[in-house]
């Protein structure tokens, strides 16, 4: 991480009377015993307590705070519900943890536009509540639904298992404000479809909180579909399985959701919440399709054939919404299920392209065996997004060093055939350094100097995302030889 | 002027000006070396959206049609790599083999621009983010690029994104580039998301509407759970002294009835779905009593392919501008122009185009200024022989153009990359 401005800490009373002079006292948290509810996110393996916690109440307190930050150059990681999966808003020792909690409203619900106006401290799964009385929901749809926030949706570009149908969170989104690190206040975008000029609505989206502090959001929300079925197909292989997954796509269906499972997780699950699903299956799918009551039933048909072509071992197609929402019931639960098999698990993230299935996770399979940690995998087939949950636990000695090696060794093998680092759960601190397996320096040092043009010092979210340098040359993907590095000219820090 | 300054000088072209590189190195090395001399160059593909934007004059023009060819094309994982120069044409006629599209509906500016047909090439769609009418429905061309490579304005090769639809990994570059009129980077190679094209395609036509009734129609239709995937309005008022759209020329299909102005709905899928679909917009609308065409596959194409390509504009000697606002806002933005303009509405209310007779600048910034106020933007997209420049083609704001100008400088430190395309000093 950035090296620590001790001098900076040692003002921490100064910064606390001066932050008193911008926001309210109570949304000031400075004792220790009140910063440790902050020192993680939902990655728990790293912790840090930070210099304080602010919860500023408005956009304007939002800027006087990063204005002020700005000028005495105090490091700012903001933070939504902390549910971020890859330490995005891990705080810094010398650090204040800006909270948009208080950002909890929302502001105008559109029906004509077909858009909602929120805050981003507001809940992705309140968007869908609060329209869906008038029959309207908000697409992407995360695991996290239930408690992650909207504005760490845009900060991350969230996904979730409708993502192939209907894009992930930067194409549901029409506008933000925004507030710069030097507390300029920005409008991105609005009610309309694409904003003119530079694309900044989809420079942010995703950014990890590097760019901006998000203080508003504007999201699209579309008419649920007249029917939605789910078919549960269980396959004898692995390969038959990805097989079926990659015919259904090249046969012209875009199901709204393509889940597969593979035998551990379809046990951990059904154990779990008893979701009926195969238990003799080596892998499973759910694909879920939707439409009108006619085209719902043809596809379903369609698919049906289609499994039957590639060996399934059972099918079953929902009767109605009851059964539909046991068929998910296990697949949402696959982390709480793993949760129950083993003291501590790792969620990785790797995005492969859905052919490359089965040699991906027979690749996992060896490395399980070679660092002797059992692993479950679930996979958002539909757009090649690969969870495997490795299970470990922490109390054993270098356990999370080492499942941390096997993660990372997944996640190079992802890039390896096609792939990417991450598919929706960011990169974070976690991933960091993983950066130079999918980008040369060129690559990285175009995407420093866009964060250098929107935050000069560098003091928005610092350490994350982009590798130190240095780092990777200590990791010996930079090589080094005779003590001269390969490319002296670029900054190492 | 010695031939070296002259070369230098910012507007010099000689016979030689364009360079025709083979390969993303030679795109590099040209680039660096017109870093290293401060020469501005003007990127070109095939030329067909040359006249959108601002008219800029370079020392010399880069032209990427050679950097040719379909790359990697696999209809089972939605994606294809091409060079930028491939022709658009090209693209859509593989996707075609195996009844595979590029959603986001490219435009052929060719006709309204050029008289002559021509989509362009892959890089020329990226940089101009210009959408046709399924836009509300599938996204716009943004929605569409999954990762690129191309040359910043110091030379070097730079690549952002993949080749699949979920990733995080650093910034969204290549959304940066969609619509940056290639200030930021030469494009070498773009990777687009493909999907299914839809088995048929049927048009529900309601005739003679008012326009609030027809936006009423398609607000509707959009708000409904029947999945259109075009949603216009052709107006046949007002008459405009001066102005040549005419859709009654334009649209002559056999099961199109000639009465009045057309309001449009496109439904696409399987030929079940279709039909029920069709049945349910009728019912919800309530417009069992008006009078409506439908207009099946074959013709159905053809109607959205003209809409698309803007045809009814195509013998217009006259200014166009393209509008994009707040659906809602359609009608009310309408009734200010009173009658002055031809339009055409499309996106639901969302998209208006203009043709304007005898435009002058002034009526330009004051239809700016309307639109802007109901939270909009303006785009100049052909000038007329009355109004042959306007200073501002693109709509921003001081602090977009401040943000805009930051981001500039990080990809092209210099400003030699199409310098002014979009606003002075950009």
């Amino acid at each position: 991480m950035p090296k620590i401005d001790r001098k900076l800490i040692a003002k921490k009373a100064d910064i606390v009377s001066d932050l008193k002079k911008i926001i309210k006292i109570e949304n000031i948290l400075h004792h220790e015993d009140e910063l440790r509810p902050f020192e993680t996110d939902a990655l728990s393996a790293y912790k840090q307590k930070p210099l304080l916690v602010v919860f500023p109440e408005n956009t304007k307190e939002v800027s006087r705070v990063l204005s002020y930050c700005n000028r005495e150059r105090i490091k700012v990681v903001p933070r939504g519900a902390g549910t971020g999966l890859s330490g995005g808003s891990l705080p810094l020792e010398d650090s204040i943890l800006l909270c948009l909690g208080k950002f909890n409203k929302i502001l105008n619900i559109d029906y004509k536009n077909r858009c909602v106006i929120a805050q981003p401290g507001v809940t992705n799964l309140s968007i869908t509540q609060a329209v869906e009385d008038k029959g309207f929901y908000y697409a992407p749809d995360p695991s996290s639904q239930i408690a992650c926030s909207i504005g760490g949706n845009v900060a991350e570009n969230s996904g979730g298992v409708h993502s192939l149908k209907y894009g992930t969170t930067t194409n549901n989104l029409l506008g933000a404000e925004v507030v710069f690190m030097d507390g300029t206040i920005s409008r991105l975008g609005g009610k309309t479809y694409d904003s003119e000029g530079y694309d900044f609505l989809g420079l942010i989206t995703g950014s990890e909180g590097l760019l901006c502090v998000i203080t508003e959001v504007t999201v699209k929300i579309l008419k649920k579909p007249q029917a939605v079925k789910a078919a549960l197909i269980g396959f004898s292989s692995i390969e038959d399985g990805g097989n079926c997954v990659s015919q259904i796509i090249a046969s012209g269906i875009i199901p709204s959701g393509m889940e597969m499972m593979d035998k551990a997780l379809i046990h951990a699950t059904d154990d779990f919440v008893k979701a009926g699903y195969p238990r003799d299956a080596e892998s499973m799918l759910i694909v879920e399709l939707d439409g009108t009551e006619k085209e719902v039933e043809e596809l379903i048909d369609r698919v049906r054939k289609i499994a039957e072509k590639n060996k399934s071992s059972s099918i079953k197609i929902s009767k109605n919404e009851k059964q539909r929402l046991k068929f998910w019931a296990g697949r949402k639960a696959a982390f709480p299920a793993c949760g129950d098999m083993s003291p501590d698990y790792y969620c990785m993230d790797g995005t492969i392209p859905r052919g490359k299935l089965a040699e991906v996770l027979k690749e996992i399979r060896r490395l399980s065996k070679k660092y002797n940690l059992p692993v479950a995998n679930a996979f958002h087939a539909g757009d090649g997004n690969l969870h495997p949950l490795i299970m470990y636990d922490a109390n054993e000695k270098n356990a999370l060093e080492k499942t941390e090696k096997f993660g990372a060794d997944i996640l190079k093998y992802c890039v390896k055939v096609g792939g990417v680092l991450t598919g929706e759960h960011g990169v974070g601190v976690e991933k960091r350094e993983l950066m130079c397996e999918m980008f040369n320096n060129n690559d990285i040092q175009q995407q420093i100097k866009i964060k250098k043009a929107l935050d000069g010092s560098s003091l928005l979210n610092p350490g994350k995302v982009y590798p130190i340098l240095r780092k990777c040359a200590e990791e010996g993907r930079v090589h080094v030889h005779r003590g001269k590095t390969k490319f002296p000219d670029i900054p190492r820090f | 002027m010695s031939i070296e300054e002259k070369q230098n000088f910012p507007t010099y072209q000689d016979s030689d000006s364009t360079e025709y590189p083979k390969s993303e190195k030679e795109v590099s090395s040209f680039i660096k070396k017109f870093y290293k001399s401060n020469i501005p160059i003007e990127l070109i593909g095939s030329g067909s959206k040359k006249k959108i934007g601002r008219s800029i004059q370079c020392a010399k023009i880069l032209s990427l049609s050679k950097l040719s060819g379909i790359m990697e094309y696999l209809p089972e994982e939605l994606y294809i790599k091409v060079k930028a120069g491939t022709s658009m044409q090209q693209i859509e006629v593989e996707l075609k083999k195996n009844n595979q599209q590029l959603a986001f509906e490219p435009v052929d500016f060719g006709i309204l621009l050029n008289e002559k047909s021509d989509f362009g090439t892959a890089g020329g769609q990226v940089a101009c983010n210009l959408s046709g009418p399924r836009r509300f429905k599938s996204g716009s061309v943004r929605d569409h690029v999954l990762g690129f490579r191309g040359v910043n304005g110091r030379g070097e090769i730079i690549k952002s994104g993949g080749v699949v639809v979920k990733n995080v990994t650093g910034y969204d570059l290549s959304k940066l580039m969609c619509g940056s009129y290639g200030t930021l980077v030469a494009l070498t190679e773009i990777t687009f998301k493909v999907l299914p094209a839809p088995e048929e395609n049927n048009t529900l036509v309601i005739h003679n509407q008012k326009i609030e009734s027809a936006l009423y129609y398609l607000e509707k239709s959009i708000s409904s759970s029947n999945d259109i995937s075009g949603a216009i309005f052709l107006p046949k008022e007002p008459d405009v002294n001066g102005c040549s759209m005419n859709i009654e020329n334009t649209f002559k299909l056999n099961d199109l009835k000639q009465d009045g102005s057309i309001t449009a709905i496109r439904i696409e899928g399987s030929k079940n779905s279709i039909e029920q679909r069709i049945k349910n917009l009728i019912n919800e609308l309530k417009i069992i009593n008006l009078n409506t065409s439908i207009l099946k596959t074959h013709q159905s194409e053809i109607f959205w392919d003209k809409v698309k390509n803007l045809e009814f504009f195509s013998s217009s000697k006259n200014s166009i501008i393209r509008i994009v606002i707040p659906p809602s806002e359609g009608s009310n933005l309408i009734y200010q122009f009173s009658n002055k303009f031809k339009y055409y509405v499309d996106w639901g209310g969302a998209l208006i185009w203009l043709e304007a007779f005898e435009l002058t600048e002034e009526m330009f910034e004051s239809i700016r200024r309307k639109v802007v106020k109901i939270g909009g933007y303006v785009t100049m997209i052909k000038n007329s022989d009355y109004l042959p420049y306007v200073e501002d083609v693109f709509t921003i704001n001081r602090e977009r153009f401040n943000l805009s100008q930051n981001i500039k400088k990080s990809f092209d430190p210099k400003g030699i990359l199409n310098p002014g395309k979009m606003y002075t000093g950009i």
